[in-house]
């Protein structure tokens, strides 16, 4: 099913022509109206007249987290405050958090771009969503909220805490979607579990719309096991939108890149530089229909790689693959660049191993040392020590394979890892440079 | 010969080496009313394996899933020796003779009969049972733990 099968079948050249005709019109609608990157396009000597292929978006320079928080918290507002009619906000973990706002015309785009993607992950107006993405600044809740009234389901905003709660609302109303993060999903799943609840005949869920965080596909495979439904990746930022810039379609293979409204680079994320097609490196998103935002090439520092062949589903616009991880996320360990899912990928692939995990580091002397802590269960645990240690052997040599460097796996108890409602902690630094 | 009247029900728990986990589990037990005969603690650097000869199996392994532990049942033999110097010595002749391959062992005195209970893990429990009692070992049964 398609929500704008226009759009979503333009053919490439149509594509990059709307492309570079919303990109003119946003250099100068940008050099009008935020000094910011007046100054920043006269001191760069960058004319919209100048650009005339898509490759000269590569003159203009990044837009980064910084560039927001220097001009915390509107500066970046391309319209006066008369004209925004909402205002969301990253949660910043560290300093002032990144301000975005949006017009009347942004709204409609944004749930236009959000009906999209539940449309592409099967949702109708037939559908009960529930959804359990926490309310307020972040983008997550509202943004999933009004798409899917736009598609037509009825949407239950029971917004984050309180999972008992939570499956009961489920239960009762029979919610066929489920909105949250990929770690909530499966927390939701094991309490279900736990209050002996039979996802497969007490509740009625058939898709999950997952998003916010990482997640490897191992663990979409937990998540589909332990909730009896699909779950379809989502992907997008509160600073070029929020969801929907990009979302599964039933083929799962890739989340479809509105590239009527986007464009997309990967880019070597040391040296700026594009990569080749099909590499992996950083996502830079440049917005191209954002009347209170019109932001360039804003680094997004998820790290990803697209795919233009021809999807299954008939979809025309470009496929990214679920970001493998973030370059401030990125860890170093021993010298070693390792993305806390490539571990998640070797846990996962070991069976019974529960999906729960915390990534310790810490210093040992002059070295790093890392350790995984996984929770038992009775797959895991052996009477036997003899079999215990060759079970913990062998986690410990597969990640040793993967990953080049040595990373012991330690058993703790089952709910010894702290449950989150919202995004995941999966590592801990202990470390002191 | 019935085989499976010398197999006894044993209790394994998982637990990390912290503190008052110990007690969790002894609790949990006493709460569900049941009695602990016989008891080991393996310990490694991470964790500990907890290994229980109770009264009332079924109602132990319940009132541990209960509180969340990771329980395994699995079965282990028990020999009765007499309370004497060479006791063991004489059974454990015997065992290496028969060449069954012991896991793991433990060991309690009970007072009231002069004896001393060793309990036994073999890889192969069902051969260990044939051999050991074809060679007149003193095996118990669940019975056994039951009455004392």
């Amino acid at each position: 099913m398609f929500w704008n099968s226009r759009e979503e079948e333009m053919t490439r050249d149509d594509i990059e022509k709307l492309q570079l005709e919303l990109l003119v019109r946003n250099i100068d609608y940008a050099y009008e109206n935020i000094p910011f990157y007046r100054d920043r396009f006269d001191e760069k000597g960058i004319k919209a007249k100048d650009i005339k292929s898509l490759k000269d978006l590569q003159n203009i320079p990044f837009t980064t987290k910084d560039d927001f928080r220097n001009n915390y918290p509107f500066g970046l507002f391309a319209t006066d405050m008369k004209k925004i009619v909402r205002i969301h906000a990253s949660s910043g973990t560290t300093g002032k958090p990144t301000v975005v706002g949006y017009t009347k015309k942004d709204l409609e785009t944004w749930s236009n771009l959000v009906a999209r993607i539940a449309v592409a992950a099967g949702v109708t107006d037939n559908d009960i969503v529930h959804i359990a993405f926490g309310y307020g600044l972040f983008t997550g809740g509202f943004g999933l909220h009004y798409g899917l009234e736009k598609v037509g389901a009825s949407v239950v905003p029971a917004s984050s805490g309180n999972t008992k709660r939570q499956i009961m609302l489920m239960q009762d109303y029979g919610a066929t979607v489920l909105v949250c993060t990929p770690s909530y999903a499966l927390h939701i799943g094991e309490t279900a579990q736990k209050l002996g609840i039979d996802v497969h005949k007490d509740l009625k869920l058939k898709i999950g719309l997952l998003g916010a965080e990482p997640w490897s596909n191992q663990m979409r495979k937990k998540i589909e096991e332990r909730l009896g439904l699909k779950a379809y990746d989502n992907y997008g930022l509160s600073e070029v939108m929020g969801p929907g810039v990009a979302g599964e379609c039933e083929a799962q293979d890739g989340m479809h890149i509105a590239e009527d409204n986007f464009i997309v680079e990967i880019i070597n994320p040391e040296t700026g530089i594009p990569v080749e097609d099909g590499e992996y490196g950083e996502l830079v998103v440049t917005p191209l229909t954002k009347e209170a935002l019109p932001i360039f090439r804003y680094r997004t520092r998820d790290i990803t790689r697209i795919k233009k062949d021809r999807c299954l589903c008939g979809r025309t616009f470009a496929r990214m693959d679920k970001p493998i991880g973030r370059t401030d996320d990125m860890l170093i360990i021993r010298g070693v660049n390792v993305f806390p899912s490539q571990i998640e990928e070797v846990l996962f692939s070991i069976e019974g191993i529960s999906p729960h995990y915390q990534i310790i580091l810490e210093r040992d002397g002059a070295l790093d040392k890392a350790t995984i802590l996984v929770e038992a269960n009775a797959n895991l645990f052996f009477d036997e020590m003899k079999k215990q240690r060759q079970f913990m052997d062998r986690i410990n040599a597969e990640l040793k394979s993967a990953l080049g460097i040595e990373i012991t796996a330690k058993l703790v108890e089952p709910y010894s890892i702290e449950r989150s409602e919202g995004k995941a902690k999966r590592i801990i630094d202990k470390r002191k440079f | 010969m019935d085989i499976e009247k010398y197999k006894i029900p044993q209790i394994s728990v998982f637990i990390e080496n912290k503190k008052g986990r110990f007690y969790n589990t002894t609790n949990a037990m006493r709460e569900a009313g049941v009695n602990i005969r016989a008891m080991s603690l393996a310990d490694t650097m991470d964790f500990g394996i907890l290994r229980f000869v109770v009264d009332k199996p079924k109602e132990a392994y319940d009132a541990l899933i209960e509180s969340d532990f990771i329980v395994k049942k699995n079965d282990i033999m028990a020999i009765a020796i007499d309370d004497e110097c060479g006791g063991l010595s004489k059974l454990l002749k015997v065992v290496s003779d028969l060449d069954l391959n012991v896991e793991y062992m433990y060991t309690f005195v009970n007072s009231l009969d002069k004896r001393a209970v060793m309990l036994f893990k073999f890889e192969d429990i069902d051969s260990a049972i044939q051999k050991l009692s074809d060679s007149n070992i003193n095996l118990l049964d669940q019975e056994y733990f039951n009455r004392i």
